[in-house]
């Protein structure tokens, strides 16, 4: 690795003054999974590393009316957490995928979104659990949608100033508190292997079902785009409808809308969008499974 | 650039070492404390070969600065058992004839040792899934699943005694 810096901030305040003082030659490190890989072939050179691991408020998962996941809650934190797995499962489904148990215990959500790969295993999730990123810099706090942060390949609305503080969301109703509403949500991805791989498409779905019908239904994409994608006509399709075997099918068609893929090593774009169709079909069915469950 | 004090515990024991910032805690281990059981096989995070407890989880130290483990708790395979006093998947991996060349050997057993805190009696599918993340180019992981079964029933007796 290139010679660099190391700063070690104990609060969010002092790390973003240290990156407002180091500007674009600073980078962040959290698990280091993405980083360390991408300064060790010389593809990142930063003259200065700010180790968020001494900022306890970028930890934990907090659960309250909803889920609060700190920037550095590790994927292996929320494939464990009884709350994650019960209620916000894709998420769990999401972060139980990344990379093997040395991996997971490192790699932090905060780290798969800011580091904004296509192809990243945490993103589809969160956007169907209609996360929110909150975001520290210079000037205070800020939120933003987690379906408008991702602007291109391994590139989003943050500042080089800015960090990513936490991701918090609503909690999908579950009877009894909710009535007669209940919810459910899965991911799944393609790989030509089960573990560390990555992702050749990779479909989120939450559904929210009320006597019989679909009253909410959020569907995100990896991997057919340049950044993570909601596939909106397929969530409308299925909105105010029974949620049939024919409908489900209908709306998996329709998400293939949403995808532009390129064919490269992984999978031509002919393939993806088959896999498109095929895995929204799939976690939209085990998605109502698991809010019937 | 000056060195900086990593003040940590190694094996359990309180331990300072004078380290660069940009050298990761494999290389910190190995060429600083004289830990090389700990190896590493791609540098990447894909081959497990560097596994080592950091605040007893299992982590690719070959992807951790140095730094990023100060006031922590770090445990190698040196710190599972003697010598003289194997700890249990020591001696079922040697019963077994588990290693040939050896190289992935020290991060496999602490990716098991790692499973068996978790799972006391872990199933064949949990074996996989823990080891998942170590590459074996000699072996297959055939050997390996039966001595981690193995050595989760001797634990288990020995703690029953
Ligand atoms: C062997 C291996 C297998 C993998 N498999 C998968 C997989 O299956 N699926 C998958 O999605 N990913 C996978 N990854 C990629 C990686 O593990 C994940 O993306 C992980 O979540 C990254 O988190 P991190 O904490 O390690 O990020 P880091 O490497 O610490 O950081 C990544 C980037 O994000 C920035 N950053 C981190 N935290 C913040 C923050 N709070 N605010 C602002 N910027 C921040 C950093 O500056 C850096 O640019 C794999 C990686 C390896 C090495
Ligand atoms: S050397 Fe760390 S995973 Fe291969
Ligand atoms: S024994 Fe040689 S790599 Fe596993």
């Amino acid at each position: 690795m290139r010679r660099f810096e190391m700063i070690l901030p104990s609060s969010v305040d002092e790390c973003v003054k240290a990156l407002a003082t180091h500007g674009a030659g600073a980078k962040t490190v959290a698990g280091g999974t993405d980083l360390l890989p991408q300064m060790k072939n010389g593809l990142v050179k930063p003259a200065v590393v700010v180790d968020l691991g001494g900022i306890a408020a970028l930890k934990g998962v907090t659960n309250g009316a909803g889920l609060r996941v700190g920037a550095c809650a590790t994927a292996r934190e929320l494939e464990l957490h009884p709350e994650v797995r019960k209620r916000y499962t894709a998420l769990a489904d999401g972060a139980a995928l990344v990379g093997s148990v040395q991996v997971r215990n490192l790699a932090t959500v905060g780290g798969n979104l800011c580091n904004a790969a296509p192809s990243a295993d945490m993103a589809p999730p969160l956007m169907a659990l209609e996360a929110e990123a909150v975001i520290a810099g210079p000037k205070g706090e800020r939120r933003v949608p987690l379906s408008a942060f991702f602007t291109g390949v391994r590139q989003t609305v943050l500042g080089a100033d800015e960090l990513l503080v936490a991701l918090v969301m609503p909690a999908p109703p579950v009877p009894p508190e909710a009535g007669l509403y209940v919810s459910g949500g899965s991911y799944i991805r393609h790989t030509p292997r089960r573990e560390l791989d990555i992702a050749v498409v990779g479909v989120a779905s939450q559904v929210t079902v009320q006597n019989g019908r679909c009253v909410k239904a959020r569907i995100a994409l990896a991997s057919v785009a340049p950044t993570p994608v909601h596939a909106t006509a397929a969530e409308r399709a299925l909105e105010g409808q029974p949620l049939t075997p024919e409908r489900i099918e209908q709306a998996a068609g329709l998400a293939v809308e949403a995808a532009k893929p390129i064919s490269d090593q992984r999978g031509s774009a002919d393939f993806r969008r088959h896999l498109v169709r095929v895995l929204t079909r799939r976690t939209l069915t085990a998605a109502l499974a698991r809010a019937r469950a | 650039m000056p060195k900086q004090i990593l003040s940590f515990t190694v094996n359990g024991d309180k331990v300072d070492l004078l380290v660069p910032p940009y050298v990761t805690l494999l290389d910190a281990l190995r060429d600083e404390a004289g830990l090389t059981g700990p190896k590493e096989g791609c540098g990447t995070g894909d081959c497990g070969a560097c596994t080592v407890h950091l605040d007893g989880k299992p982590v690719a130290s070959c992807l951790v600065l140095a730094l990023q483990a100060r006031g922590r708790s770090v445990r190698t395979i040196e710190g599972l058992g003697t010598a003289t006093a194997l700890h249990p998947l020591q001696d079922a991996f040697v019963r077994h004839g588990v290693p040939q060349c050896g190289f992935c050997i020290p991060g496999v057993l602490m990716a098991a040792a790692a499973l068996l805190e978790e799972h006391a009696a872990p199933t064949e599918e949990q074996i996989r899934y823990g080891i998942a993340g170590n590459l074996c180019r000699c072996t297959g992981y055939t050997k390996m699943v039966a001595a981690i079964t193995e050595a989760a029933g001797m634990i288990k007796k020995g703690a029953a005694r």
